[in-house]
């Protein structure tokens, strides 16, 4: 490109103790453009992000913002040099006790110069010109809670834009949002990309990418393993370049179930939606999707114990199933791998076979007492079984990379034999590899229960499935059969509109 | 294992071998076996609590009722002994039933009324506190004593009751050991057994690192959490007996620090072998250590009124132990 860089990294590089994390990366960021940083997880996007913003020291390697060396000591730093970070979690970016014309302006209390008292009519002055200039149109009384997740992810960015940054840095945004929020997020970017700002978007989601990339870096392993420049951008050239292999999408053999394990009958799940029912057999792999908030966790929870339904009826192996609380489903023979595990599955204080061996302590204890030894030969077993990379079973779980610290969550729930396991997004935040593996397992352990898992990403219900059920609006709207899939009216289907046209 | 490392594990326990080792040579007498026995003598009821608080950091909560509780037992047990004129078998009873109670409450308040627990256990403090001096008008207890209706107390400590504070017991040399030193250590084994080798015990340590995982791993959080603060009152109320054996009347005055010194304990003991998270193993060390260190300095002839500053000071130091060296919050 014939204009200089506004941001340039060269040669960055970082080691936490013996584990080189980032080994020479180089990056080029221009103004008014799009960079996508692609990378499966471990291979050092978040590395990256938090040196570039501050957070981490580098080992090595230059910076250079606009011309100048670069090297901020902290966040605050780096954003009043002009690099601005949106990071993954959209809380993180809001204060949840103030409102919004404070968290708009909330910057501008920090720092020198900022005046010692408050004047709330300035910072509603302030506030109204900052969501003027992004386009927010929301009340700036609002409470950060009342909010949509998307809203204060809005909030979050037309706060960092307050300081005309000259570098934005989006790390995984879209990953809460659901299509129509995430459009909005995407108009967003357009407008600032107008106004020349240097934007580097880091995200999984190939919609995202097609959507918004003008160039698209590859990360594998802490270094750059492919630059796509050219249009039209060669997706699946980055995607390979990612992952170092090619990985087109696997097609399934759809299995016929054998038998009914699980069946339930006009199935309530919120208020004026719609009972539904559905049933699931022995041996098939039952893929359950929709957008993000149609109630695929309301279900998954439902089935857990976790939560009642409103109305209907389940049976599970022949009798009646009514759990009252996830310790009655498990004795009961159903299992649920939750979504988000850092916040639902992994208890970061206890190392891999403690983790593992938290819902069945009672099967791996005599008289109360708990067989340290059993628990390691089962965690050892799980971890061969699952290809879990990790030293050995007494490693703490933040010693291991994301995609790891999912096939633990997997294996715990594996580790028993159930007769209704279910998954609630079980690839979230894991490179496609693991992804692919876990997958692979579920298939290859199918028989003898029902499997039902919940995914947002229609790709991975179609490379996992043998059937898929559509949500929209807490109710079941579709069904379809993995081959030959008519993908237009499940589209349609997952954006909850009627199909049009002959079928 | 890098020297940090080490330091981090083997630091406080060398520490306070270090202690033990400089106090046997510069104080006379200290090392003896009286000595020793004096130190957890002084450290036993301060321990007790100490191994109950632990009970209820595990489970991420926190209990500062157990002060009080301690106090309200041995006033109630005075009060079934002296005015009721009930022999110690129901003055034990009273006096667990209390405990109990009182760790259901904060149990149910934390638990169902989601009042957080620092609040809830502060509010169960100040009420058993006032709680305590209702039957009496304020006095404290003891034969003899004139009851605000005019009538006078008859009753009295019986022997039995105040064994459990005077009696002791042939260790090696004949009377050693105290009856409050002997319940401390089959306490600490207990609780201590209890949370790391049973699976209630990882389950309590899994309800305190994260609640939302234990609970969809099916483990009955509720009932976890309340277990913890009714086992905090239990071990709170046998200090309130022992502490009313000790003294043979039901004495207002008493038992003030009860509460800091038994928190100092259980949080120095979050350094011992660098846990860096709530434990009985630790716990039992760092009542010792504070006994230690009480105890060498008045062979020392120290001051009597430098203890709590000591006792601050060791606290401190234990918990930058534990926060700023390991690895705790950071990468």
């Amino acid at each position: 490109m014939a204009e200089d860089a506004v941001f340039r990294v060269a040669g960055l590089r970082k080691s936490f103790g013996p584990n080189q994390v980032l080994g020479g990366v180089d990056l080029d960021l221009h103004s008014g453009e799009v960079v996508v940083l692609m990378g499966a997880n471990g291979a050092g996007k978040s590395t990256l992000v938090k040196i570039v913003s501050g957070v981490y020291r580098r080992d090595g390697g230059q910076m250079m913002l606009a011309g100048f060396d670069y090297r901020p000591e902290s966040p605050a730093e780096a954003m009043r040099a002009g690099v601005v970070t949106v990071h993954q979690n959209i809380n993180d970016g809001v204060v949840a006790s103030l409102d919004v014309a404070t968290n708009l302006t909330l910057d501008r209390l920090n720092g020198a110069g900022a005046p010692l008292f408050l004047n709330p009519r300035r910072i509603r002055r302030e506030a109204r010109a900052v969501a003027e200039r992004m386009g927010l149109h929301m009340s700036l009384d609002a409470a950060i809670p009342d909010l949509s997740l998307a809203d204060r992810q809005m909030v979050a960015i037309a706060r960092a834009m307050a300081h005309e940054p000259k570098v934005l840095i989006l790390d995984e945004p879209t990953s809460s949002l659901s299509s129509a929020e995430a459009n909005r997020l995407f108009a967003l970017i357009d407008r600032l990309r107008e106004r020349g700002v240097a934007i580097l978007y880091i995200s999984h989601r190939m919609s995202d990418i097609r959507r918004l990339a003008d160039r698209i870096v590859s990360l594998r392993d802490g270094q750059i393993a492919g630059v796509f420049a050219d249009r039209p951008l060669d997706y699946e050239a980055a995607v390979n370049a990612m992952l170092g292999q090619a990985m087109g999408r696997r097609t399934i053999e759809p299995r016929t179930a054998t038998g009914t394990v699980f069946s339930a009958e006009n199935l309530k799940l919120a208020e004026g939606a719609r009972p539904f029912s559905l049933s699931l057999g022995d041996g098939e792999v039952v893929a359950v999707t929709g957008l993000v908030g149609v109630g695929k966790t309301a279900l998954a929870e439902t089935l857990f114990g976790a939560r009642r339904p409103l109305g209907g009826s389940m049976t599970l192996k022949g009798s009646v199933y009514a759990p009252a609380s996830p310790g009655e489903a498990i004795a009961g023979g159903a299992f649920l791998v939750a979504k988000d595990r850092s916040e639902n599955g992994i208890v970061s204080d206890f190392n891999v076979y403690e983790n593992m061996s938290l819902p069945f302590l009672r099967r791996l204890s005599t008289f109360g007492v708990s067989r340290r030894r059993a628990e390691r030969a089962l965690a050892r077993r799980q971890i061969a079984e699952l290809g879990i990379v990790c030293r050995s079973e007494r490693d703490d779980m933040t010693t291991l990379s994301g995609g790891n610290q999912q096939k633990v969550m997997v294996a715990r729930w594996m580790a028993q034999g159930a007769s209704l396991f279910m998954l609630d997004e079980p690839f979230q935040g894991v490179d496609i590899a693991a992804r692919h593996d876990i997958a692979a397992k579920l298939r290859a352990s199918a028989a003898g229960r029902a499997t039902l898992i919940f995914v947002t990403e229609l790709d991975e219900a179609l490379e996992t499935a043998d059937r898929i059920l559509v949500m929209s609006e807490h109710t079941i709207v579709g069904e379809h059969v993995n081959a030959g899939i008519d993908m237009d009216r499940l589209l349609a289907e997952v954006a909850g509109q009627p199909v049009r046209g002959a079928a | 294992m890098t020297s940090r490392d080490i330091a981090i594990r083997y630091g406080f326990l060398a520490l306070l071998f270090a202690l033990i080792g400089f106090f046997a040579i510069s104080a006379e007498g200290f090392a003896s076996p009286q000595s020793a026995v004096f130190i957890f003598q002084s450290v036993a009821i301060t321990g007790i609590l100490a191994l109950g608080v632990t009970a209820t950091l595990v489970v991420g909560g926190f209990d500062l009722s157990i002060g009080s509780v301690a106090t309200s037992a041995m006033m109630a047990a005075a009060y079934v002994m002296v005015v009721l004129e009930q022999n110690a078998l129901v003055a034990i009873l009273a006096c667990l039933l209390i405990g109990a109670i009182v760790g259901l409450i904060n149990g149910f308040l934390i638990v169902y009324t989601r009042v957080p627990d620092l609040l809830a256990t502060l509010g169960m403090m100040f009420l058993l506190v006032g709680l305590q001096r209702i039957p009496t008008e304020g006095r404290s207890i003891a034969t003899g004593m004139t009851m605000p209706d005019g009538s006078v107390a008859n009753g009295k400590f019986s022997d039995a009751f105040l064994a459990l504070g005077r009696h002791r017991f042939d260790f090696f040399i004949p009377n050693l050991v105290p009856v409050s030193v002997v319940v401390l250590i089959v306490l600490a084994l207990l609780i201590w057994f209890f949370l790391e080798y049973t699976r209630f015990g990882r389950m309590m340590y899994a309800v305190g690192s994260n609640e939302r995982a234990a609970e969809l791993a099916g483990a009955p959080v509720k009932a976890y959490k309340i277990w913890a603060y009714v086992i905090s009152g239990i071990f709170a109320s046998i200090g309130g007996i022992l502490l009313a054996a000790r003294l043979g009347r039901g004495d207002i005055a008493s038992g003030n620090n009860l509460l800091l010194d038994s928190v100092a304990a259980a949080l120095i003991g979050f350094a011992v072998l660098g846990a860096a998270k709530p434990n009985a193993f630790g716990t039992a060390v760092g009542a010792l250590f504070v006994g230690v260190l009480l105890q060498g300095l008045t062979m020392m002839n120290a001051p009597y009124y430098t203890q709590d500053f000591v006792k601050g000071a060791v606290l401190v130091v234990a918990l930058v132990f534990t926060f700023a060296l390991s690895n705790r919050g950071k990468r």
